[in-house]
């Protein structure tokens, strides 16, 4: 049986419809069924890819965005490289926010599509880019900005795309996990399975910053993204970074699956979840592949090492 | 003992300490025990009682507000987490 799809008419009407794989060696017994939904076969590598193009073509849609308008984003990576190349694409001019202390990856592949970089400093964490944005745009009111953490395209475009590609990949889907960051994800996919799948459950992987990255002056400049639906999440576990790395390196050892940093996150969630578990299925979204973190040599390195250098970046 | 790890941003409550040991069987009453040493994070850390939006408490890494908040139960080797809210991973 052939599964080919007909050629899309452009690289951004190839986003999307990615492969779902069954996890065989890191499902923690027989009763449970464990699988991932690999994000990274996007065009750019990531789930992003379908949060950018929903949000650019929306924005077109409605007039927010019109033709040659430059696109201003906050992003510590795949949000911006989508954008990028979307922007390529359609003719608009990009130029990234972005955290100082990410990997070298992410500004060569940016630069690759064309971005301009405007880095906010590491410290300040994902909070500080956000800041260093919202300031950007509130003094040059000609650019555009999708800003991914309110947009409701974000998950929006879950709900539409990837909460029907799992049901459909994985009709007896139990339990949802993906990692935490704007929301979109979690939100949409969450919405989605619980309308037409009641009593599954949706259970967010967060990251534990280090401490150096946290980014907080006080508990006032705390953020919880505005495209967050926190009603629709049934359990929430915080994952340090040594513990995304061993995750990540299961997955390759494992699975042969070339993740990113907060795949390792959520594959460690969904496995102890999967564990506490007589039967069921379990969907895990992993969110990118793991190009972007070639530099810092996660799957190698000295795991003390490794978690002390961690501490002062942000790599997801 | 249960331990209470302390972010960075509340260490100006405690001292500079970055973990407080406590007692308690439940979340609230290792948080009661914290606040009886460090009375300033009483207001920071609930709103009429209640914990606030701003801030997330895990036990054992899970976050207390999707099992029974509050009430939730922490035993002598438990590790509580208090968390500010941020903007996460996955950007």
């Amino acid at each position: 049986m052939s599964t080919a799809v007909a050629p899309a008419s452009d690289l951004i009407a190839a986003i999307g419809n990615t492969p779902m794989v069954e996890l065989r060696r890191l499902a923690p017994h027989d009763g449970v069924r464990l699988y991932a939904k690999l994000e990274g076969n996007n065009p750019t590598g990531s789930v992003k890819d379908r949060v950018a193009r929903a949000m650019i073509e929306s924005a077109i849609t409605d007039g927010s965005l019109v033709p040659g308008q430059t696109i201003l984003e906050p992003s510590s990576g795949n949000t911006g490289i989508s954008l990028a190349m979307i922007g390529s694409r359609l003719g608009h001019p990009v130029r990234i926010v972005m955290p100082d202390n990410t990997t070298p990856e992410r500004e060569q592949i940016l630069r690759l599509f064309g971005a301009e970089i405007v880095f906010s400093p590491g410290a300040e964490g994902s909070n500080g880019a956000i800041r260093l944005a919202q300031g950007l745009a509130d003094a040059d009111p000609s650019v555009f900005m999708p800003y991914q953490y309110g947009n409701e395209a974000n998950p929006r475009v879950h709900f539409e795309t990837t909460g029907p590609e799992i049901l459909a990949q994985v009709p007896d889907v139990d339990v949802f996990v993906a990692g935490l960051g704007t929301g979109g994800t979690l939100t949409g996919v969450g919405q989605y399975l619980k309308r037409e799948r009641p009593g599954v459950r949706i259970v967010a992987a967060e990251p534990l910053p280090g401490e150096q990255v946290q980014g907080l002056r006080s508990l006032e400049d705390g953020f919880i993204p505005p495209v967050l639906d926190e009603s629709v999440l049934d359990d929430k576990f915080l994952v340090n970074n040594r513990d995304a790395v061993i995750g990540l390196r299961r997955l390759l050892r494992d699975e042969g699956i070339f993740a990113g940093l907060s795949c390792g996150a959520a594959i460690a969630v969904a496995v102890r979840v999967a564990r506490e578990m007589e039967t069921g299925s379990v969907v895990v979204l992993l969110a990118d592949g793991g190009w972007k973190y070639l530099s810092a040599d996660l799957w190698n390195r000295d795991l003390d090492e490794l978690e002390d250098e961690l501490e002062g970046s942000l790599l997801w | 003992m249960t331990t209470i790890r302390i972010p960075p941003v509340l260490r100006e409550n405690t001292g500079g300490s970055r973990t407080v040991e406590v007692t308690g069987s439940t979340v609230s009453e290792a948080l009661d025990d914290l606040f009886g040493k460090h009375p300033a994070l009483r207001d920071r850390v609930t709103e009429d009682g209640e914990l606030s939006r701003f801030i997330n408490v895990y036990v054992n890494d899970r976050d207390v507000r999707y099992r029974e908040g509050l009430e939730t139960a922490v035993g002598a080797d438990d590790t509580i987490i208090l968390m500010p809210a941020m903007a996460g991973g996955s950007r």
